[in-house]
């Protein structure tokens, strides 16, 4: 009853923000106190009670289109910005595009002379947004691989390789279809801690490269690879290490 | 707060700002609104602060400098919520953050598993913490922030954040576990 780990160090372990060194010094006195064992059950139980609760409440449509006319009107040269609210993707896309900064021209830099991806980062960015409109994010709402990946099963010419990393921290959402680069392409879903994690999938005959660097646009990252003959785009606003993270998993 | 974070609010802001915000800070809106849903208690009331609190970051965004676009929104939002609360809710502030964390015996994973697997149950124990805990929490296991993060956005000195949320996991094991709603809110 009175190890004072647990109403220190534990919590600092199980939020991966001990360095190292302290993580091992507590995974060995783990070994010997139980009363730090159980409080580490309970914790663990609590978080994901709480991570799997839904009890994150996203910001209501109505909300957002209020903020962006209030944003509109404290805003100077009134003539750029009276088009409507729902127009900003779109035109932050067609910017993009206007620039002609192609996939392609992104990558460049970093080494690789292959990898020139059949779609852009403007369209990728739109399709992930697109798939977060209410309604629009799953065909197959499902946690079980056995069940998304058959579903794609004769919708598409190719079937993806569907995995669940629950235990990894990746929740399998569900699946679905959507156009990229005017291909249909699978999209995978999944969640970490509450935000989506969009995987696009399409066939390639293009080789193998490794996981590509990250690209940062309008508050999204994404990571590109090509693996045994599939072209793979990982895109969420979860931070770039979690995203790396999912890259790794799915490169296995 | 430190007042230099936010700046000036007094520049006139452009076309150039206002797109720089939507692809900055406003893929954020999500995080303002729950941290404001959490600190409130109310959706109606939320509503209102987040809007206030988005269109305050705008006015102050010439003084962000770049960096963690999501914590510093947060820290905007939550001091728009706590002047709320001092004016609206004032006897919810009262209570003691650095009160005595009393040992108390482990609660079993099994009892808490079964606890915690009600939606609703979950959502009244963490409503009756005070706000200092239950903000600690909702940032740490909704939003997912790092005790950095956590430390920017709460002002309470990183050292201090994993006692914090030691203090806040404890009062949620023990308002979901060993206390009905009333007695809860009597403790407060
Ligand atoms: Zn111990």
């Amino acid at each position: 009853m009175s190890c004072d780990f647990t109403r220190t160090v534990l919590h600092g372990y199980l939020d991966g923000e001990l360095d190292a060194a302290g993580a091992a010094e507590f995974e060995s006195h783990l070994e010997s106190c139980r009363e730090c064992t159980t409080a580490l059950g309970a914790e663990e139980s609590l978080r994901s009670s709480l991570q799997r609760s839904g009890l994150y409440e996203n910001a209501p449509v109505a909300l957002r289109k209020k903020i962006r006319a209030g944003l509109d009107a404290a805003t100077a040269s009134p003539a750029a910005l009276r088009i409507p609210a729902w127009r900003w993707l779109a035109v932050a896309a067609a910017i993009l595009l206007v620039g002609s900064i192609s996939w392609f021209a992104w990558w460049r830099p970093a080494r690789d002379s292959a990898s020139t991806a059949p779609f852009t980062a403007a369209e990728i960015i739109d399709a992930h947004v697109r798939s977060l409109q209410p309604g629009h994010l799953t065909d197959v709402a499902s946690t079980d691989n056995h069940t998304v990946k058959p579903w794609f099963d004769g919708k598409l010419a190719f079937v993806p390789p569907v995995k669940n990393f629950a235990d990894e921290g990746f929740q399998l959402v569900g699946g679905r279809l959507d156009v990229l680069g005017g291909q249909n392409v699978a999209a995978l879903v999944y969640s970490r801690r509450k935000h989506i994690i969009n995987v696009f999938v399409l066939p390639t005959k293009e080789p193998d490269t490794p996981i590509h660097p990250p690209g940062l646009r309008q508050g999204y990252q994404w990571r590109h690879w090509r693996r045994q003959g599939m072209e793979y785009c990982a895109i969420s606003d979860v931070s770039d290490s979690d995203l790396y993270e999912l890259a790794q998993l799915l490169y296995q | 707060m430190s007042g230099s974070d936010q700046g000036k609010g007094s520049d006139v802001l452009d076309a150039q700002d206002r797109a720089r915000f939507e692809q900055l800070v406003l893929p954020h809106l999500d995080a303002a609104f729950n941290l404001a849903r959490w600190l409130l208690k109310s959706r109606a009331d939320c509503e209102d602060v987040a809007q206030e609190a988005m269109l305050r970051a705008y006015r102050f965004f010439r003084g962000f400098h770049g960096g963690d676009a999501r914590a510093w929104l947060l820290q905007i939002v939550r001091n728009t919520c706590y002047t709320w609360l001092e004016k609206n809710r004032p006897v919810e502030l009262m209570t003691e953050f650095d009160e005595e964390l009393h040992p108390q015996p482990s609660t079993s994973p099994e009892a808490l598993a079964i606890a915690g697997d009600n939606r609703e149950r979950l959502s009244r124990a963490l409503e009756t913490l005070p706000p200092r805990f239950r903000e600690v929490l909702v940032l740490r296991e909704l939003e997912g922030c790092s005790y950095k993060e956590i430390a920017a956005i709460t002002a309470i000195p990183i050292g201090t954040v994993m006692s914090a949320l030691a203090r806040a996991r404890q009062r949620l094991q023990r308002a979901l576990t060993h206390s009905s709603p009333q007695e809860a809110s009597r403790e407060l």
